[in-house]
C-alpha cells in the first residue's frame, strides 16, 4: 500500500496511537515493499521463517527496520559484503540490533554495503553495487549505501548503518535523507564487524530528523560488552525547536575548497542564508588542521583495519580456500581469494604504516594530527554552537567514475573525516537538489552540522528547526506519492 | 683467553587462577574435552570486543607488590600482531611500553617489569610422528585461549644455572603463597624461559643472548642453562660468535635445537589496543592488594635474620615454607627463656633428622611433635634436666607417639643424674674398673678419657651430663 | 615512494598473495596515497600527544563471574574443517 509506506516512522506511530493504523498492517506493508528491491540494496531479506527465528521480535509493535550487513545477527547470514564471510551465520546478535529487537522492531533484512565498510560508493561490495534510487546510473554513496538506498527508495522506513569516516553521512547526502553519526561511545560496538575500532560508530539513516531521534534513543547506552561505550547522558528525546535564534554556526575557513562542485556550493550558501533567516548567526571559524584529516584518517583507519581483519584466516569460520598447501598457503590463498581489491589495498597500507621503522612517521604522526584536530574543534566550539560544511564535495557520481583512482575516491570523505577523528557527533540533512552536469534527474545535496561531544540533543533540535525551515520534501521519481 | 662469566635473565609466565578468562566470561579449563569453554569472544568471531577481568588486575597488582615493583599509575594494553592458529584474533592483547608493573626486586634479583596478557590456545599436531615436523595437520583447542597471564621479566642478574633454578623456586614459592596461581610447571601454569649470554669476566657490556624455552621443571631449567652456557663458551673459545636465536632444550638427550625464526615473524607491529581503556589502579585497589599479601618468604627470611638473629641458611630453611615457619614461630612463643636460635637449630637439625629417620611424611608442621612439646624439651636440655642424648631419645618417642616430654622422661627414667654424690660414686667405680685408661690420661693422652666417660654413660644409661662427668674425672685424677 | 620489494614484504606480513599484476598496481596505488599522506610528515608536532584513546574512561572492568560458554557443536558449526571436536588446519611448513 503506497500510502502506508509514505509515512515517516513518527507519522506512522501517531497514526497507530490514533487507532488509524495497526502495527501489523504497518509491518506487512513494509515487508511487501522491501520485496520490490531493484536497487540491489538488500543482501538478505527476512521471510519471517525458521531461519530468522533467533532475531524475530516477540510482537510487531514498532516500525520494521533495515540493518546494514555489518551487524551480526544470530543464525542469519552476515557477510559485511565480503566473499570471505559468504554463508557465515553468527552465533550471536549485535547489541545494537538486540536492543531494536527487544523494542519490537522487526528486521526487514540486511543491507548491502562496501566490503568491510571500506568505500564511499558501495561499489566495493562482493555482491554487486547498490544503485541510487534518484538515478540508477549513479552511486548511492558508501559504505552504508544499501541502508541509505532502502530508506530513500521506499524499501524501508528507516535503517541503521555505520560511520567510520563518513559512511552514514555521505550516503545520506547522496540519497537525500537524514544520516547521523553520534559521538564515539554513544552506541555499543559489540557485534559491529570492526573496520577501524577507534572510529566506527553505529547510527540512524532516516527520512526525517525526528525519526533519527527516535532511533538514536533506542540505540544509545552503555554496554558491559563494550568497554568503550558510555551512552548519552540524559538520553535523547524528540527534537522540538522552532527557529535557530541564539545559535551560532561556524563555517571553517580551511575547508573551503575549490574542488567542491558549483552546485554543491550553491546549495550550501543557500542553506547558510536559511539559517540566518531562522535567526541563527553564521560566522567563520578556523580548524587549522582539518585539511590534514584525510591524511591522518587514511593512516589510522587502514592500520586498525589491517589488525581487525587479520582474524579472517579460514581457521574458525567463513571461507577457506581449497588445495593442500601448508598453513601459510592456506592463509594467503584464503585471504587473497576472499578479500576484494579495496580491502587488500587498505590492509597493505595499514600494515605498512604499523611496520617496523614506519610506525612513528605514519601511525604515530597521524595520531598526533588527530589530537590537533580534536583540539581545533574544541577551540571552535568555544565560539560557536555548531560547525557546518557541505557533507560531500559533489553530487552523487556515476558508477565506475572514480573506481580507477583510489585517492580520488578517498577525497570524497574530506568534509566528514575530521568529525570522525575528533569523535564528535555530526548529522547530514538534505538541503536541496542540484542539476548534474550533462543533464539527468536532479540529485540531492546534503548539509552537515557538527556539534561538541555528547551534544546530540542540541544537534537534533537545531537540525530539526533547519529541516523544517528548508522544507525539503523531494523524493526519487516513482517513490511514494511525491512528484519527484 | 679471559674467563667468560654467565649472564642470565628469566622470563616467567604465570597463569592466574581466576574463575574466568582474561577478556571473556568463559571458565578456565583443566584437562576438559576440547572446545567446551569457548564463546564468540575467545573464538574471535567478527564484531566481538574484549573486557578485562577485574580479578586478574587485582592478582597482577598483588604480584607486583610482592615483587616490590613500582605500580604504574596509568598503563594501557597493546596489540601484538602475528598469524598462528592458536591466536584467533591474529593478535594477542598484551602490554608493551607502559606495563602495569615496573622495576622491582625479589631476593638478589632485580625485576625489570611485569605485565598482563592473554594466553594462546592449544595446537596439537597430528600426523605421522605427532610432532610438528612431518605432521600433516594441526587440531586447535581454544579452551586455554584467553587465560589470564602475568609475564615477569628479570634483569640479567643471575650468574649461574644453579642460582637461576634456586631463584626460580623462590619466585614460584612467593607467587604460590599469594594464592593467585597454581604455579605448576608440569601443568603449564608456570613457564620459565631463560635468556643466556656470556661475556669476559668483569666486563659490563652484554654479550649476544639466546632464548631458551620449553623447560618444564626446575631441574631441566638448570640443565638447559648449563648446556647452553657450555655451548656458548665452546663456540667462543673456538673463535665463533653467538647468534641471537631461540632454542628448545630436550632433557632426554640434553641437546639444544634451534628454532631459527624467519625475520618477518618478529615484526609484531605493536599499537595501543583501541578496544580497551587504560588501567589506573585506585588507592582502594592498591590498599586491598597490599592487605591481601601474606608475609612472603623474602621478608620473613630478612626478619628472622635481623630480629631473631638466625643465620641466613637456617632462615632460608625455616622461612621459605610458611607452615614450617608457622611451626617454628609457635615453638618460639611457647618457649620461655630459650633463644630462638637454639630452637631454630633443633627444628632444622634434630627434629628434621628424627622425622627422616622415622620416615615420616611431610615436615615439622605435620609431625606429632607439638610446638609446646618441642619447646619444653629444649628447655629441659638447657636447664640440664636431661642430657642432649636423652632428649634425642625422647624426641624419637614423640615423633612416633606424640606426648609430653616431661611425662616421657619420668616414664623412661631419663632424668639427668643430678645427684653428684651418686654420680661421683659411679665415676670412681669406672676409674677403678679401667686402670689402663686412667694411666694413659695421667701420661697425657687426653683421648683415653673417653673410655671412662663411656663406662659412666653405660652405667647411668645416658642420664649423666657428659660435661659433668668429665669434670669429676679430672678432679679425681 | 613504496617499491616492489616493500610491497612484497608487506604482503607477506599481511598473509596476502598478490598476482604480478596486483603487485604492480599496488606499487602505483599505494605510492599515490602515501604521497598525499606524507604531508603530515612535514608538520611540527613535536609537543603533541598522540591520541591513543578516544573516550576519557579508565578501569572499565568485568567481574570474575563465569557465563555460559557455547555448546561445542555451536562453536564448531561455522568451522571450515571441524575434526574430533577441534578446528583442523594444515600444519605450518617444516622449518
Amino acid at each position: 500500500m503506497a500510502d502506508i509506506t509514505d509515512l515517516t516512522v513518527l507519522e506512522a506511530h501517531n497514526a497507530k496511537m490514533a487507532g488509524e493504523l495497526s502495527a501489523q498492517e504497518h509491518s506487512e506493508a513494509w515487508f511487501e515493499a522491501a520485496a520490490g528491491d531493484d536497487l540491489n540494496a538488500y543482501l538478505w531479506r527476512n521471510d519471517r521463517g525458521a531461519e530468522a527465528a533467533a532475531i524475530e521480535v516477540q510482537q510487531d509493535w514498532n516500525a520494521p527496520i533495515a540493518v546494514k550487513d555489518i551487524f551480526t545477527t544470530e543464525g542469519v547470514p552476515t557477510t559485511a559484503a565480503s566473499r570471505i564471510l559468504e554463508g557465515y551465520r553468527p552465533p550471536y546478535t549485535a547489541t545494537a540490533v538486540a536492543k531494536l529487537i527487544e523494542a519490537g522492531l522487526p528486521i526487514l533484512g540486511k543491507t548491502n554495503m562496501d566490503e568491510f565498510a571500506m568505500g564511499s560508493s558501495n561499489e566495493n561490495s562482493a555482491y554487486g553495487p547498490v544503485l541510487n534510487p534518484w538515478d540508477r546510473e549513479r552511486v548511492p554513496g558508501g559504505s552504508s549505501g544499501g541502508s541509505a538506498a532502502v530508506v530513500a527508495g521506499g524499501l524501508a522506513p528507516w535503517a541503521i548503518g555505520t560511520d567510520t569516516g563518513g559512511s552514514i553521512r555521505q550516503p545520506a547526502a547522496f540519497c537525500g535523507i537524514v544520516g547521523l553519526k553520534p559521538t564515539y561511545g554513544a552506541i555499543s560496538r559489540y557485534g559491529m564487524i570492526a573496520f577501524a575500532s577507534s572510529l566506527d560508530q553505529c547510527g540512524p539513516l532516516t527520512r526525517t530528523v525526528s525519526d533519527a531521534a527516535l532511533l538514536l534513543a533506542m540505540l544509545q547506552g552503555r554496554d558491559p560488552l563494550d568497554s568503550t561505550s558510555v551512552g548519552i547522558e540524559g538520553g535523547v528525546s524528540l527534537p522540538d525547536r522552532e527557529n535557530l535564534a541564539g545559535l551560532r554556526f561556524g563555517v571553517p575557513a580551511e575547508l573551503a575548497r575549490d574542488a567542491v562542485d558549483a552546485s554543491v556550493r550553491e546549495v550550501f550558501e543557500r542553506t547558510l542564508e536559511k539559517i540566518e533567516a531562522l535567526g541563527g548567526e553564521v560566522v567563520e571559524v578556523s580548524l587549522p588542521n582539518a585539511e590534514h584529516g584525510i591524511s591522518a584518517y587514511y593512516v589510522i583507519a587502514p592500520a586498525e583495519a589491517s589488525s581487525n581483519l587479520a582474524r579472517y584466516d579460514g581457521v574458525r569460520y567463513g571461507m577457506r580456500a581449497g588445495g593442500d598447501g601448508d598453513l601459510t598457503e592456506m592463509y594467503e590463498k584464503t585471504r587473497s581469494e576472499g578479500f576484494g581489491a579495496e580491502v587488500k589495498r587498505r590492509i597493505m597500507l595499514g600494515t605498512y604504516a604499523l611496520s617496523s621503522g614506519y610506525y612513528e612517521a605514519y601511525y604515530g604522526q597521524a595520531q598526533k594530527v588527530r589530537t590537533r584536530i580534536a583540539e581545533d574543534f574544541k577551540g571552535a566550539f568555544s565560539a560557536v554552537d555548531f560547525v557546518v560544511t557541505p557533507t560531500a564535495p559533489s553530487v552523487p557520481f556515476k558508477l565506475g567514475e572514480k573506481t580507477d583512482d583510489p585517492l580520488a575516491m578517498y577525497l570524497n570523505d574530506f568534509f566528514t573525516v575530521p568529525m570522525s577523528l575528533a569523535g564528535i557527533p555530526a548529522i547530514s540533512i538534505p538541503a536541496g537538489l542540484a542539476e548534474p552536469e550533462g543533464g539527468g534527474p536532479q540529485l540531492p545535496v546534503g548539509f552537515q552540522i557538527a556539534a561538541p561531544a555528547f551534544a546530540e540533543q542540541k544537534l537534533l533540535d537545531a537540525a530539526y528547526a533547519l529541516e523544517q525551515g528548508i522544507g525539503f520534501d523531494a523524493r526519487p521519481e516513482g517513490v511514494g506519492g511525491a512528484d519527484g | 683467553m679471559a674467563e667468560l662469566e654467565a649472564v642470565i635473565g628469566l622470563e616467567i609466565h604465570v597463569q592466574l587462577a581466576t574463575k574466568t578468562k582474561m577478556f571473556c566470561g568463559c571458565e578456565l579449563s583443566f584437562g576438559d574435552e576440547p572446545n567446551v569453554h569457548t564463546c564468540p569472544i575467545c573464538l574471535a568471531h567478527p564484531g566481538v570486543l574484549p573486557v578485562p577481568n577485574e580479578q586478574a588486575i587485582r592478582y597482577a597488582l598483588q604480584i607486583g607488590l610482592a615483587l616490590e615493583c613500582e605500580i604504574a599509575p596509568w598503563s594501557i594494553f597493546h596489540r601484538k600482531n602475528y598469524f598462528y592458529p592458536d591466536s584467533p584474533k591474529a593478535y594477542q592483547i598484551s602490554q608493551y611500553d607502559i606495563p602495569i608493573c615496573g622495576a622491582g626486586r625479589l631476593g638478589d634479583v632485580r625485576i625489570h617489569r611485569a605485565h598482563l596478557e592473554e594466553d594462546a590456545a592449544k595446537t596439537i599436531h597430528v600426523g605421522e610422528s605427532g610432532r610438528i615436523h612431518g605432521s600433516a595437520a594441526s587440531l586447535v583447542d581454544f579452551n586455554r585461549g584467553g587465560t589470564p597471564l602475568v609475564e615477569i621479566v628479570t634483569e640479567p642478574d643471575l650468574r649461574d644455572a644453579a642460582e637461576a633454578a634456586e631463584w626460580a623456586r623462590l619466585l614460584r614459592e612467593t607467587v604460590r603463597q599469594l594464592g593467585v596461581s597454581d604455579v605448576n610447571m608440569e601443568e603449564g601454569s608456570l613457564r620459565v624461559d631463560a635468556n643466556v649470554s656470556v661475556r669476559p669476566a668483569g666486563s659490563s657490556e652484554l654479550g649476544t643472548k639466546t632464548e631458551l624455552k620449553n623447560m618444564n621443571s626446575f631441574r631441566f631449567l638448570q640443565r638447559g642453562i648449563e648446556a647452553e652456557l657450555a655451548r656458548q663458551r665452546a663456540l667462543i673459545e673456538s673463535g665463533g660468535e653467538v647468534e641471537q636465536e631461540t632454542l628448545h632444550f630436550d632433557p632426554a638427550s640434553g641437546s639444544l635445537t634451534s628454532l631459527r625464526s624467519k625475520e618477518e615473524a618478529h615484526d609484531y607491529r605493536y599499537f595501543p589496543e583501541p578496544d580497551l581503556v587504560p588501567l589506573a589502579p585506585t588507592e582502594e585497589m592498591l590498599r586491598e592488594a597490599r592487605e591481601a599479601l601474606p608475609e612472603l618468604p623474602a621478608a620473613r627470611i630478612k626478619r628472622y635474620e635481623s630480629e631473631l638473629g638466625l643465620s641466613q641458611d637456617v632462615s632460608q630453611t625455616l622461612a621459605t615454607d610458611p607452615r614450617t615457619a608457622g611451626y617454628f614461630e609457635s615453638t618460639v612463643e611457647a618457649a620461655d627463656g630459650v633463644e630462638p636460635r637454639v630452637l631454630a637449630n633443633w627444628v632444622t637439625g634434630e627434629l628434621a633428622a628424627a622425622l627422616r629417620q622415622a620416615e615420616v611424611e611431610g615436615g615439622a608442621a605435620d609431625s606429632r611433635v607439638s610446638p609446646p612439646a618441642l619447646a619444653t624439651l629444649v628447655s629441659m636440655v638447657q636447664e640440664k634436666k636431661i642430657s642432649h642424648g636423652s632428649a634425642k631419645t625422647v624426641l624419637t618417642a614423640m615423633v612416633t607417639d606424640g606426648g609430653d616430654p616431661a611425662e616421657i622422661v619420668e616414664r623412661e627414667g631419663l632424668a639427668q643424674m643430678s645427684d653428684s654424690g651418686e654420680l661421683e660414686a659411679i665415676v670412681e667405680k669406672a676409674m677403678v674398673d679401667n686402670p689402663d685408661a686412667v694411666e694413659k690420661i695421667r701420661e697425657g693422652n687426653g683421648k683415653a678419657i673417653g673410655a671412662i666417660v663411656g663406662a659412666v654413660m653405660r652405667e647411668t644409661k645416658g642420664r649423666a651430663d657428659g660435661g659433668e662427668v668429665n669434670r669429676i674425672i679430672r678432679e679425681k685424677l | 615512494m613504496i617499491d616492489r620489494d616493500q610491497v612484497l614484504h608487506v604482503a607477506k606480513l599481511s598473509r596476502l598473495r598478490l598476482s604480478e599484476e596486483e603487485v604492480e598496481r599496488m606499487v602505483g596505488e599505494l605510492s599515490g596515497v602515501l604521497e598525499h599522506v606524507d604531508r603530515i610528515g612535514n608538520l611540527d608536532l613535536e609537543e603533541v600527544e598522540p591520541t591513543s584513546h578516544v573516550v576519557a574512561l579508565e578501569n572499565v572492568l568485568r567481574a570474575d563471574e563465569p557465563w555460559q560458554s557455547l555448546p561445542r557443536d555451536v562453536a564448531l558449526a561455522s568451522a571450515p574443517e571441524p575434526s574430533e571436536g577441534a578446528f583442523r588446519v594444515p600444519s605450518p611448513q617444516a622449518e
